[in-house]
């Protein structure tokens, strides 16, 4: 019995958000980005504020940071993964040595994490607490970020 | 999630997004997207495999070479969930008193504690701990019995959030039962609903609930909705 199957085709026939005059921005080289993780798997340390069902908030993730807590509500994704290795959902650990390696400038020192599972029109997160995020990473001085989903 | 790519660029960062699912990828046109068609809830696709995850970002970050966009890609390789339940041997719990349930969930307690001293932290705790685990099997065992909700005593109260803790409890456990590399996508959950008594108690609980007509978001989310 498939799980993934009816959630794909659940997922496809959702309304989606339209973005008319989408930026487009020109990095600066990888080699000399900061790059930061932002995920919408509802990750959280342990002694932070656990996300509630329909929470538009985000927490913030330290570079640092492996107490990390998979707080979706969502039952309907394998979670084992992810209590295996953080990094499959979350992969500071593979930034921080492709920072070693040179192929990208360093690793941000603040993370950020939203939950997936959200009303179909993500009002909050499209004018409050997305922008709030992105701001926040563009005070951290962040060049590039990578979106994880779940 | 793709609806953050387009806020985020907008503030002056250019981004990459991971997507589990190509048709909303493409409806939502973020501004580079490397899609990889992997068990959801793995979009590095491989735990445990640093090479593999690796792959992903060096292909995720090539799109920033794009010139324009947006630009849409998929990861070559298409890795399925697993049909099967992983193997998981339950040490016996001799507790002739408890039913087959409370007995499993006492028997794999030294197993989660040792994952947890291992990581250092547990997704168990939305509503209840593990030591709370056993009461509220009893206590959805009553609701399989016949008894209302309102008079199991269910401890956490809120049913979904039970039984996220239960299952974590339990997959956490398996982890560590478990031998080999780590488990194919949903393999550990198939092993929790298909193989163990909580994961049958849990099912059965969210049927009677359904039967006593309870509202749909306090049972059907109690499990995953293919089941």
């Amino acid at each position: 019995m498939s799980g993934d199957a009816p959630m794909r085709s659940f997922a496809a026939n959702l309304p989606a958000p339209e973005f008319a005059d989408a930026a487009f921005v020109t990095p600066v080289p990888l080699a000399e980005a900061k790059v930061a993780i932002v995920t919408s798997a509802a990750l959280h340390r342990a002694n932070d504020e656990a996300f509630g069902q329909d929470d538009a908030s985000y927490r913030v993730i330290p570079r640092d940071a492996r107490d990390l807590v998979l707080g979706h509500w969502s039952p309907n994704f394998d979670r084992a993964g992810f209590t295996a290795d953080l990094n499959v959902v979350f992969p500071i650990d593979r930034l921080e040595e492709l920072a070693e390696r040179g192929v990208i400038g360093s690793v941000a020192d603040q993370h950020y994490s939203f939950a997936g599972n959200q009303p179909d029109d993500v009002a909050t997160i499209i004018h409050d607490s997305g922008p709030a995020a992105a701001a926040a990473l563009k005070a951290d001085g962040v060049d590039v970020v990578l979106l994880t989903p779940v | 999630m793709c609806v953050l790519a387009h806020i985020i660029e907008s503030a002056g960062i250019a981004t990459v997004a991971l997507a589990s699912m190509r048709p909303v990828a493409e409806k939502v046109a973020a501004p580079r997207v490397l899609h990889g068609e992997f068990p959801l809830g793995r979009p590095l696709g491989k735990p445990g495999d640093p090479e593999f995850q690796h792959d992903v970002l060096a292909r995720a970050f090539a799109l920033l070479d794009a010139p324009s966009g947006p630009v849409l890609e998929s990861h070559p390789e298409v890795i399925e969930e697993s049909a099967d339940a992983v193997s998981c041997q339950i040490p016996p719990a001799f507790d002739a008193d408890a039913s087959p349930a409370v007995s499993e969930a006492r028997g794999i307690r030294k197993a989660y504690d040792r994952i947890v001293a291992r990581r250092g932290v547990t997704t168990v705790g939305r509503a209840i701990d593990a030591d709370t685990v056993p009461a509220a099997l009893e206590a959805l065992e009553r609701v399989v019995g016949g008894t209302p909700l309102k008079e199991a005593n269910l401890p956490g109260k809120n049913t979904v959030a039970v039984c996220h803790d239960i299952r974590t409890y339990y997959e956490e456990a398996a982890i560590e039962l478990a031998d080999g590399p780590v488990a194919g996508g949903r393999a550990i959950e198939n092993w929790f609903f298909d193989e163990t008594e909580a994961g049958k108690v849990v099912l059965a609980a969210r049927a009677a609930l359904s039967d006593q007509g309870a509202p749909f978001p306090f049972w059907f989310y109690m499990a995953p909705g293919h089941r």
